[in-house]
């Protein structure tokens, strides 16, 4: 069980959608991680490199800002299962490049745009990860 | 500049993933368990984004450029191919099996989970392999 905690989502929803309108309005890009994620591997498609860099060491300082400010350390419950979180690494990252986008650039920015093919892209995604989730608790799982 | 400006938007986006809850696997499952321990806070998150978002991004194109220079870079396909089924709906199983979307993941990175330090390497791998596909090399970046 997770509390639900509509408040505090939907203002964390906000500053997501915050950081999206600054990085447009700033670069004129999406603020789609897989997209800025993946373009910190080779092949380089421009000169872009830093600004990527410095877009996801911010996401990465956000738990220790976050506790700098709060004093509260992030809670997480992480599957435990290595092999497991592997495989679904794996297809997170392959899935999300093939298909141009994650939760953010197709599900955020996309949608945001109005774009036919983002609202392709998350009604896919959504469908199948209800569906895993599904199958792994109800049909596989304990 | 860009570099900093970066790191800042960055940070941003981290806190709303913190403070959303999406930077826990466990929550953003429940959200995807509707007929288990449904969660529905993920939803208000999207909500969240969306509505900041779409205003946001009305009024910033507007200014007709972006504060850096050069131009907004918008995609600009329309088709709807095999790929942009195919690609969502493998990083859908992901998403259900581990709980991250790549956002989360990197956010979570130095939290140092187990299960995390498993995803990460992986994820990478996979968004590595899919750029280099033959396939994917042909088509503008």
């Amino acid at each position: 069980m997770t509390e639900f905690t509509p408040l505090a989502s939907l203002a964390g929803g906000a500053l997501i959608g915050l950081s999206a309108v600054l990085l447009m309005a700033y670069q004129g890009r999406i603020a789609g991680i897989s997209g800025i994620a993946s373009r910190l591997l080779p092949p380089y498609p421009d000169n872009a490199f830093s600004s990527r860099l410095g877009f996801v060491l911010g996401l990465m300082a956000a738990p220790f800002a976050a506790y700098l400010v709060t004093g509260v350390t992030v809670v997480q419950s992480v599957p435990s299962s290595l092999p497991l979180m592997a495989m679904a690494g794996l297809l997170v990252g392959f899935g999300s490049v093939y298909g141009n986008g994650c939760t953010s650039g197709h599900g955020v920015c996309g949608l945001s745009r109005l774009s036919v093919r983002s609202l392709v892209a998350t009604l896919a995604f959504m469908a199948t990860a209800f569906v895993t989730v599904f199958l792994v608790r109800h049909v596989f799982g304990g | 500049m860009p570099f900093l400006a970066n790191l800042a938007i960055g940070l941003i986006f981290g806190l709303g993933l913190v403070l959303s809850g999406m930077a826990n696997p466990a929550k953003v499952q429940n959200f995807l368990d509707l007929f288990g321990t449904w969660d529905p806070s993920l939803a208000f998150v999207m909500g969240g984004a969306i509505l900041v978002t779409f205003i946001g991004y009305r009024l910033v194109w507007q200014r007709g450029a972006p504060v850096s220079g050069g131009s907004f870079q918008l995609p600009s396909r329309t088709d709807i191919d095999s790929r942009i089924l195919l690609g969502p709906a493998i990083f859908g199983i992901g998403w259900g099996l581990g709980g991250y979307c790549p956002g989360p993941a990197l956010t979570a990175l130095g939290l140092a989970a187990p299960g995390t330090l498993a995803f990460v390497p992986a994820m990478l791998a996979g968004m590595w392999l899919a750029r280099n596909l033959p396939e994917h090399r042909k088509q503008p970046a």
